[in-house]
């Protein structure tokens, strides 16, 4: 079975978005850590998970219609 | 003398309209420095006390209704420390004048140089090589010659960091590197005041506000040693659009806080994207 996930990566992590970030296809369950591994986000550069607008973490897993948010350190003035 | 200066302000003050047709009464621009001069009082205590007789000083006609005269003197009482006086501070401390926060508290030991021009409102032709505190300094005094301004030309570290925020009000952070937004936050945490504070890479940002309580930079960066001292930034620079934004965000809180009135963003983080036109406040908790 395949659900579908929103997917935002921010600033620097908005190079490793697939073409189907407003729709992209995943096993039910999946961890974030694994999707970020499936798009080549390397887990150091991840600071700041958000699921559906609350902070999550790298075990957090996904279900249908979750939107995932994923934000590098940023600390520039 | 209090009394004095009372009587004379109600004497010299005038009827005006707000655009809505309402009345209320105002003094001058002008008069407000030549009360002060012939008083021998700072320009700042007349506003304050023209303000509690619900005698509006013209520069801020257009506060009222969204704060009361009250409100106005409060913020015209309160501190508030400024530390980092590049994109986020230089234009924090542009708004906070002009809002008519009393006493500004600037801090930073840089100096402007070509690359500050994209972004960093004090940085001109004129301003390279100065210290960044220096032009805060002089375009705060063509703004608002009320304000009071402590000027400090160094770095905030955690040896002098207790000294530099003392009695602040609030404290907002305007950084650019993110170890030291932890020392930053230590002291306040200590001192006892509110932190609003602020990051940019890109066209991409977040804030949120810390009072001495909540968990707060912990929640954003994870644990201070495991963290390089740039972030995103170092790739994207910074620009002037997502900075505005994000000194504009904190100085509304600023002023949120000091009138205790609205939401904060505590334990929230306003996050925005303007590449994709995203805003969103989201639970740190």
């Amino acid at each position: 079975m395949i659900v579908h996930v929103t997917l935002k990566l921010f600033a620097t992590l908005s190079r490793f978005t697939p073409d189907s970030a407003d729709r992209y296809p995943i096993a039910p369950g999946t961890a974030v850590k694994h999707l970020l591994e499936k798009l080549g986000v390397p887990e150091d550069d991840v600071r700041l998970i958000f699921i559906n607008g609350i902070k999550g973490c790298l075990t957090s897993t996904l279900k249908d219609g979750d939107r995932l948010g994923i934000f590098p350190p940023v600390g520039g003035g | 003398m209090k009394t004095q200066i009372i009587e004379k302000l109600k004497a010299i003050s005038r009827p005006k309209k707000y655009p809505d047709d309402t009345y209320y009464t105002s003094i001058s621009l002008e008069d407000i420095p030549s009360l002060a001069k012939s008083f021998k009082v700072d320009s700042r205590k007349i506003e304050i006390m023209a303000l509690e007789e619900g005698i509006v000083p013209e520069r801020y006609a257009r506060n009222m209704k969204t704060f009361s005269p009250e409100d106005q003197a409060n913020l015209l009482k309160s501190q508030v420390s400024i530390v980092g006086l590049g994109g986020l501070g230089g234009t924090v401390s542009e708004i906070l004048a002009r809002t008519g926060i009393g006493t500004l508290n600037l801090i930073d030991g840089d100096r402007f140089e070509a690359s500050n021009l994209n972004r960093q409102f004090l940085s001109t032709y004129e301003m390279m090589g100065k210290f960044k505190t220096e032009a805060a300094v002089k375009r705060i005094k063509e703004i608002n010659a009320s304000i009071a301004v402590r000027r400090h030309d160094e770095y905030l570290d955690d040896k002098n960091s207790d000294a530099l925020i003392r009695r602040s009000d609030v404290i907002v952070d305007c950084l650019d590197t993110i170890k030291t937004r932890f020392i930053l936050e230590t002291a306040s945490k200590k001192a006892g005041s509110p932190l609003v504070s602020a990051a940019v890479a890109g066209l991409s940002g977040h804030i949120t506000t810390i009072f001495p309580e909540d968990r707060g930079l912990e929640l954003i960066y994870g644990r201070p040693d495991d963290l390089k001292s740039k972030g995103a930034e170092a790739s994207l620079g910074c620009l002037p659009s997502a900075v505005s934004v994000l000194a504009a965000l904190e100085t509304a809180e600023v002023v949120k806080i000091i009138l205790s009135r609205g939401s904060l963003l505590r334990n929230k983080l306003l996050i925005i994207d303007l590449m994709d036109n995203i805003t969103e406040v989201l639970d740190l908790l």
